[in-house]
């Protein structure tokens, strides 16, 4: 019985040709995401978060009461988490990578976790009268969401993240008193630093 | 065919630009062969997401060895799509890359070429 086949076969090396190509492409794209991974923490964004939790500290230090020291450090999350996504969006631009390609979207997934569990803990702490742990629950899960979204980054990252949760650690352990300034060391100090390091070798 | 007998077979780019291959009855730019081997095509896509890059970070980056590493490196820089600079970091060698002008445009060449071969084999 006669078969149905095409006129004309396509050879098996058009076939390679075509797949090679796709692939090329599909590699070019995966490495340069993944170097990509290099660039995408703001270090200059860093320098001005960090700024602006020394004013922060400043602030928070001379408020009477817990609930207005809640409140000052709360907006200044608030501040430094818009500020850290306009510094993120706009070295991806100048990188030319959109925001929301792979290492981007590692780092804020690997990120908003930590920050979530510590929204929902620092409710129930402060609900509970356990104020002190707030400051070292704060650190502590900031580093954790700076390692494990800087795991694929450059060494600097990860390590900046392994200070935070070294300073929330001993914040933890600390009388509220201490707090203040361990978070000014934390987010003011910290971002500072690490945020001078990453922009000069890596580039804004 | 072993990666020393296709490293023996590279053609310098301009003698590259020049050659024409005919795929799906279409002209198409050759191959540029300096970047197509994929740790010499890594190099450059990892420098084209940077302004530059160590030698220790490309290593990593591309999970290569030392020597696998300063072998293409050297390649792409004689051709000048490559830029090292060497530099001391305290008492220790630092080497760090960055993508020339020349290997920015042969990355884009290069992409053109794979993106138009990709649409010669469509049309067959």
């Amino acid at each position: 019985m006669a078969s149905v086949r095409p006129i004309r076969a396509v050879p098996p090396e058009t076939v390679a040709l075509h797949t090679r190509a796709m692939d090329n492409l599909r590699f070019i794209r995966e490495t340069m995401e993944r170097a990509g991974a290099f660039t995408a923490v703001p270090g200059w964004g860093g320098v001005v978060m960090g700024v602006s939790a020394l004013a922060a500290t400043v602030i928070a230090a001379r408020q009477s009461n817990r609930g207005a020291w809640l409140e000052t450090w709360l907006i200044e999350g608030i501040f430094a988490i818009a500020l850290g996504l306009w510094a993120m969006k706009r070295k991806a631009d100048s990188a030319q990578l959109p925001l929301l390609s792979a290492p981007g979207r590692r780092f804020v997934l690997s990120f908003a976790p930590p920050l979530l569990v510590g929204a929902l803990l620092t409710v129930v702490l402060f609900q509970a009268g356990l104020s002190q742990a707030i400051p070292g629950t704060w650190l502590l899960l900031y580093g954790t969401g700076v390692v494990t979204g800087g795991a694929f980054s450059v060494r600097v990252v990860p390590l900046m993240g392994m200070c935070f949760m070294l300073v929330g650690a001993v914040a933890l352990f600390c009388p509220f008193s201490w707090g203040t300034p361990l978070l000014g060391l934390g987010f003011g100090g910290l971002h500072v630093v690490f945020g001078i390091i990453i922009a000069r070798r890596y580039g804004g | 065919m072993s990666k020393q007998g296709a490293a023996r077979k590279e053609m310098p780019p301009a003698k590259l630009s020049e050659a024409r291959a005919i795929a799906g009855g279409k002209t198409l730019p050759a191959l540029d062969r300096l970047i197509h081997e994929r740790m010499r095509l890594g190099i450059v896509s990892s420098l084209a997401a940077n302004r530059s890059l160590t030698f220790n970070e490309l290593k990593k980056l591309l999970k290569t060895t030392d020597g696998n590493l300063s072998v293409h490196a050297r390649k792409l820089e004689e051709a000048n799509y490559v830029a090292c600079t060497k530099s001391f970091q305290g008492r220790m060698p630092k080497t760090e890359y960055r993508l020339t002008e020349t290997g920015r445009r042969a990355l884009e060449k290069y992409l053109n070429h794979m993106e138009a071969l990709i649409q010669a084999m469509r049309e067959l």
